[in-house]
Order: structure tokens, then sequence, then C-alpha cells
């Protein structure tokens, strides 16, 4: 029933022509590895979500695709550029957003701007002209002489966009941007972020938000330094080792979904169970019925796995081959 | 379509949606960053330094006003010169030859008496309580031994729990025990030797003259040492540096833009505290200002590169001003801004050889009081050289783009 997910075995050039394309990367720290024979291509255009639990990985990668830490083994291709070597030439041309909005907070938003313009080698009439585009852009106009320590969360998000976006980075490289935002923020930067797929950027980022993972075109999930599953959020959902044959998944509708899971949870032909808002869901045996499961009258129907169910159970089979090699 | 990570090659949907033309066109890098843009990188990082600095009042008055308090505490209230030492007098003899050397005492600016004692023990309880720090008994047989040609006696108590003070007695306490016994012995004959002592370049001995020209070098350590180590410690608290390391910015550039504005003002200050010793404590410049500048460029740079050193040690600010601190203060104690390196055990003098405070503050207490020019200084300022260019390499080496 495990489809094998541990042997990934360097895939070598797939794609010259992507945007960013990895072949069995692997970084190290010491003896710890931090980065484990990861590969993957991201085309033009593309929103990518790279997600994972805090500590896989996620940071690391997208510091070594910018050529700040060196591979341990493997390729790895951004803009056309090798960053073993041309690390300086890629980090001219792609824009980066860290989680923490690298602003300064005494220094007006107008004056990041021009700071960041510098930093990226526009003119003096080139700046000008590319921050009155990106203020209309991300609506900075009545904040521009406003400190950036003085800016609500939103807003210091959208100047940190418009500071990664200063010199029309072809590539931008999203570190979880909506970290501590509120949802209306959050939903208002994923338009910006949609609005620049539509001009062509590309964009890599890493996010904890299933709902912002489901929006991406593709999805990557890093698990303990290994890239376990890429692919789009709907295609992942029908992966074989998520929907392992001889089982369905239900969504259990009842008053006490606390009391409910743990009903279910110790039952035979129960393999999973986790409550998802007022409902369980559950990964079950298809040849047992409800009755057999303990759950006459009540609610249930069919369902989809989640982008959360996948990534679950992409993490549990993960751990259980781990555990099976060890032991 | 799923890249389930298995050998068969992934049929990805980047073939299609990526046409190799179109791609071409976004791995030119812009036009912009084709030429040569590192005098604009500093640039844009200096200007951006200026305006923290401008912003944060707070620091900026600090480290305008810190040197002017210190300043007046060094030049007007501290006196190394020891004066007017409390004196208790315990006179048993009572006699015109007691009397006339109680006279000699008083006449020195060095014993002021504040007291009579009528015993021994009123003598010993004034020193114990502090309110004198010298006692002088004279016994009641000190006549008598006089005229009979014997040695007379004379009892000094010193408190010895101020040393300076406590030396200062012993000296001019002996000096005027000879001069009372030589001008006895000869009796009206003229000395046959006499010193004549001439304090060249600070003829009153003047504390501020000593003080103030170490100072300026002391406070300009103290504050390049800390601004530089803030810089670069606030921006990895703050997350902008990581921010920066993903940008075109090479590390030179980041430290050369970083440190420009923080060199502008420590010399301001130089000068300010220099113009404050010229007007209002009227110690004369007697050599040229414009050699002890050039001299503190090498020392400013050292000092700003190990700011910098500092601050790949530490992540927090606070961290940051301890161990600046912990480094200015073995500057200030062993390069003779305060006490005399000629009285140092021999190790510590050769410590003090390495320390850059040590070579600034002799030149500039060379140029100021001295007068001295380039022909008694150029081995100072090869040497300031030497070790801006040291510190520097190493901390700039230590700088390295790489995150840790």
């Amino acid at each position: 029933m495990q489809p094998s997910l541990t042997e990934y075995p360097a895939q070598v050039g797939r794609n010259p022509h992507a945007v960013i394309d990895i072949n069995g990367v692997t970084i190290r720290f010491g003896k710890f590895t931090a980065v484990d024979h990861v590969s993957m291509s991201i085309s033009k255009g593309e929103v990518f979500g790279l997600l994972g639990p805090n500590g896989s990985g996620k940071t690391t990668l997208i510091r070594a695709l910018c050529g700040l830490i060196p591979l341990a083994e493997g390729k790895a291709g951004v803009l056309g550029h090798d960053v073993a070597t041309d690390s300086e030439l890629i980090r001219s041309s792609i824009g980066y957003m860290s989680q923490k909005f690298a602003l300064y907070e005494d220094l007006t938003s107008n004056e990041n701007l021009d700071f960041y313009a510098g930093i990226y080698g526009l003119s003096q009439s080139e700046a000008r002209e590319r921050k009155a585009e990106l203020i209309q852009q991300v609506g900075l106009g009545p904040y521009l002489d406003r400190l950036g320590g003085r800016l609500s969360g939103g807003w210091k998000q959208r100047l940190a966009l418009a500071c990664a976006l200063v010199h029309r980075p072809r590539l931008v490289f999203l570190d979880e941007p909506t970290a501590g935002i509120d949802p209306v923020a959050r939903r208002d930067l994923w338009d910006l972020l949609f609005y620049l797929s539509s001009e062509g950027v590309t964009l890599f980022v890493t996010t904890h938000y299933m709902d912002e993972a489901e929006r991406c075109a593709r999805v990557g999930y890093l698990y303990q330094a290994r890239l376990l599953t890429v692919g789009a959020p709907s295609d992942l959902k029908h992966l074989e080792g998520v929907n392992p044959p001889g089982t369905r998944r239900l969504e259990i509708l009842g008053p006490d979904v606390g009391h409910l899971l743990e009903r279910i949870r110790h039952r035979p032909g129960v393999y999973q169970a986790t409550i998802f808002g007022q409902a369980v869901h559950a990964l079950v045996d298809a040849k047992r019925s409800l009755r057999d499961l303990g759950l006459e009258g009540v609610e249930a129907r069919e369902t989809e796995p989640s982008l959360e169910d996948v990534f679950v159970t992409l993490s549990r089979q993960q751990d259980e081959a781990r555990n099976g090699r060890a032991g | 379509m799923i890249e389930k990570i298995k050998n068969e090659p992934p049929a990805g949907p980047w073939a299609e949606k990526a046409p190799v033309t179109e791609l071409a066109s976004d791995l030119v890098v812009p036009t912009s960053t084709q030429r040569p843009g590192s005098w604009q990188r500093i640039h844009s990082m200096a200007r951006k330094e200026l305006l923290h600095i401008l912003r944060d009042r707070s620091t900026l008055l600090m480290t305008l006003f810190f040197p002017i308090v210190e300043m007046i505490m060094l030049g007007y209230a501290i006196d190394t010169n020891v004066r007017n030492i409390p004196t208790i007098i315990l006179d048993q003899c009572k006699t015109e030859e007691s009397r006339r050397l109680l006279r000699s005492f008083e006449n020195s600016d060095d014993f002021q008496i504040v007291a009579w004692a009528g015993n021994d023990q009123e003598l010993t309880r004034a020193i114990v309580a502090g309110q004198a720090r010298v006692g002088i008994k004279i016994p009641e047989n000190y006549s008598r031994q006089l005229q009979a040609g014997e040695t007379a006696q004379v009892l000094i108590l010193v408190d010895g729990s101020v040393s300076s003070v406590a030396g200062e007695a012993v000296n001019v306490g002996n000096a005027i025990a000879l001069r009372e016994s030589l001008e006895r012995s000869l009796g009206g004959k003229p000395l046959p030797v006499e010193a004549r002592p001439r304090v060249l370049f600070n003829p009153d001995t003047r504390s501020a003259n000593f003080f103030i020209p170490g100072l300026m070098v002391v406070l300009s350590q103290l504050m390049a040492i800390t601004l530089s180590a803030n810089a670069i410690v606030r921006e990895k608290e703050k997350g902008t540096l990581e921010q920066l390391y993903m940008t075109p910015v090479r590390p030179y550039e980041l430290i050369l833009g970083k440190m420009m504005p923080y060199l502008v003002l420590t010399f301001l200050e130089f000068c300010g505290i220099a113009f404050l010793m010229r007007t209002v404590f009227a110690v004369p410049i007697n050599g040229s200002f414009i050699t002890l500048l050039v001299l503190t460029l090498p020392f400013v740079l050292t000092m700003l590169g190990w700011g910098l050193w500092v601050s790949t040690r530490v992540n927090t600010r606070e961290g940051a001003m301890q161990v600046a601190m912990a480094t200015v203060m073995p500057c200030i104690f062993l390069s003779g801004y305060v006490f005399p390196l000629d009285s140092m055990p021999a190790f510590f003098w050769y410590v003090a050889q390495i320390i850059p405070t040590t070579w600034l503050i002799d030149a500039a207490r060379g140029v100021i009081l001295r007068g001295a020019g380039w022909s008694e200084l150029w081995g100072h300022g090869l040497i300031l050289c030497l070790m801006a260019a040291i510190v520097l390499a190493l901390s700039s080496l230590r700088m390295q783009k790489r995150l840790s």
C-alpha cells in the first residue's frame, strides 16, 4: 500500500529553459542535511508554493537559490545562471521579500523605496518612473511620507513588496509573506501576486496557509529536508499514496466533533481521523460500512482529501518509511 | 502530471508554457545593473545610514553631549596637582623654632592647617575621621635637641588611603625638613646648590592640558566602535541585513557605505572637542592641527573596523555595547590616557604598544602640547596605518557575504 516516496534520484537536465531548475540539490551544515536531493523545475509566470513544517529547509533552499549557501551536491539554475558561479547576477535580477518585511522603520516609505532603487542601480529618472508605477500598483500613495515603523502590518507588507519589485525582477521569492497579516491584507497581497504573475513574473512563495497553497499553480511539499511531492493542488489530491486503493475518505458531521473524533479514532478500519471545522475527516477501509465504523445515525459523506490531508498523509508515510529503515 | 518523484522522465507542464524565445528576454540582466554601479550602491548605503543618524535624535544628542560633559568634568573638576592638603598640628614644643618650622609648612601651597590638636589621641582621631590628611607633631624636646646639636625629630603622619596625596605630603615634608636643616647648618650663607625646575609645554602643570588631548582620542574611539558595531547589529536585529544579502550589494560596498557617515561624524566630534579645548580651556595647539587630523584618520578607520569585528560576533545591540565597552576599557587604562606609560610594569608596557590608542594619544599630546610635526611623528603615522590595514582586513574577511 505504501508508494515509494523515499528515493529521489537526481533528475538531471530536465528543462534548461526553466526560470528555476534544480537537480539533486543537497545542502549540508556540518553533518546536518538541510536539503536532501531536491529536484524540481519552475516555469515562467508560474505561482509556485513551497510548503513544509518549520525547519524543513524552505528558507535554506531559497538562500541557496540566491547563491548565498554553497550546494553540497547537485546543480541549480536560476534565470539561466548557475547559482554556484553567478550568484551576483542572480541577486541583481531577482526580488526577495522575507517574513520579517525587512524595512527600515525609521525611514519613510519613500526613503525605503529610494534606498532599494539605489542599491539595485536604477538611475534617478528610472527610479522616479518606477516608483510612481509601484506606488500606484500597491496603493502606497497616502503613506509615502509615513515612517516604516508607523505602517500597519498590511501596509508594511505592501511596501516590502514594492521594495522587492523596484528593479523589475523577473522572479520574486516570498518567504512566508503573509505570516501574521490580517485576512483582508492577505487577500489583497494575493491579488497583487496574481497580477504580477499575469505580467510574466515568476513567484516562488513559501506559506503555511492551505488556502494560499490552493491558489498556487503548483505546490511542492518539503518535509525533513526532502521534497515529497510537486504538482498542481488538484492533482496532488488524487495521488495514489494519499488515496490508497481500498480506502475512502469520509466527512462526518456531528454536533460534538471532539467527541466524535474520540469515538471513531481507534476503531478498526479507521486509518486517519482529524477535525476539520465542524466535521471530522477520516480515511477508512472501503469495505467497512458506516455501521461497522460505529457511525449509524451520523451524517457522513464521501469527500476529496484536502491539501492538508495530502501533506499529513505524505508526512506520515515518510516517517514510517524512515522508522522502518531504521528498525 | 504529478511528479511522483520516480525514475520516469517527468512530462512537466513547463515545457509548453515556457517557450525558449520568450524566456530569453528574461535572462538578460536589466541594463541598469550592467554598468558598474558600485559607487551608486555605496552612495545609497551612506545616504540611508545618514538618515538613520538624523532620525535617532536621542543617540545623536548623547554622542554630542557626552563629550562636553566629560570635558567639563576632566577639565575643571579633576586636578591631579595636589594642593591645600588639610593638616592638623600638635605643637608640644611651642618655641620660636617650632613656630618657624610650622610657618614653612604653612607657606608651601601643599599644606593647609585646619586644626590644632592638644594631644596624640586628637591628632590620630582627626586623621581617622578624615578631617585632616596629614598630622604634624613637633615633640617637646624639639628646640632643646636643635640647640644641643642633636637631630631633632618631627613626626609627620600621612593618610595613605589617598595615594597621590600621601606621596606628595611625604615629598614636600622631606623637602621642608631638608631645607630647614640646610639653612640652620649654613647659618645665613647662600645654598650651595639650588634646583630650578622649569616645566616645558605646560608651565602651570594644568591637568586640562594633559587630559583633553587624550580625551579627544578616547572619545573618538568609543564613538567609532559603538557606532559602527551598532550600525550592523541593528540591521541584524531587524532582519534587514538578510534582505541586503539578497541584493547585489558586495560586502565592501556595504561596509564602506555604512562607515562613511560615521567616519565624518567621528571627525566632527574630534574637531568639536579640539575647538572647546582651545576656546573654553585655553589649551594652546602648538603644532599643526592638520597633522593631527591626518594621523587621526587611520586611527578612526581602525576603530570602525574594530566595531565591525564586534558586530560579527554578537546579535543584539546590548551585546555589541558590552563587547565594545569591554574592549575600550583596557585601551583607556593602558594607553597612557590616565596613568603614565613610563611607570608600567614591562609586560603591560608591551601590551600598551599594540594598542592604537597609545600611539594617537602620544601623537595628540605631541602636536598640541609639544608642537611636534611630521619629522617626530612619521613613525606614529606608519604604525597607525599598519594597524588600520590589519584590523580592516581581518574584520572585512569576517563580514563575508554568507549568512551564518
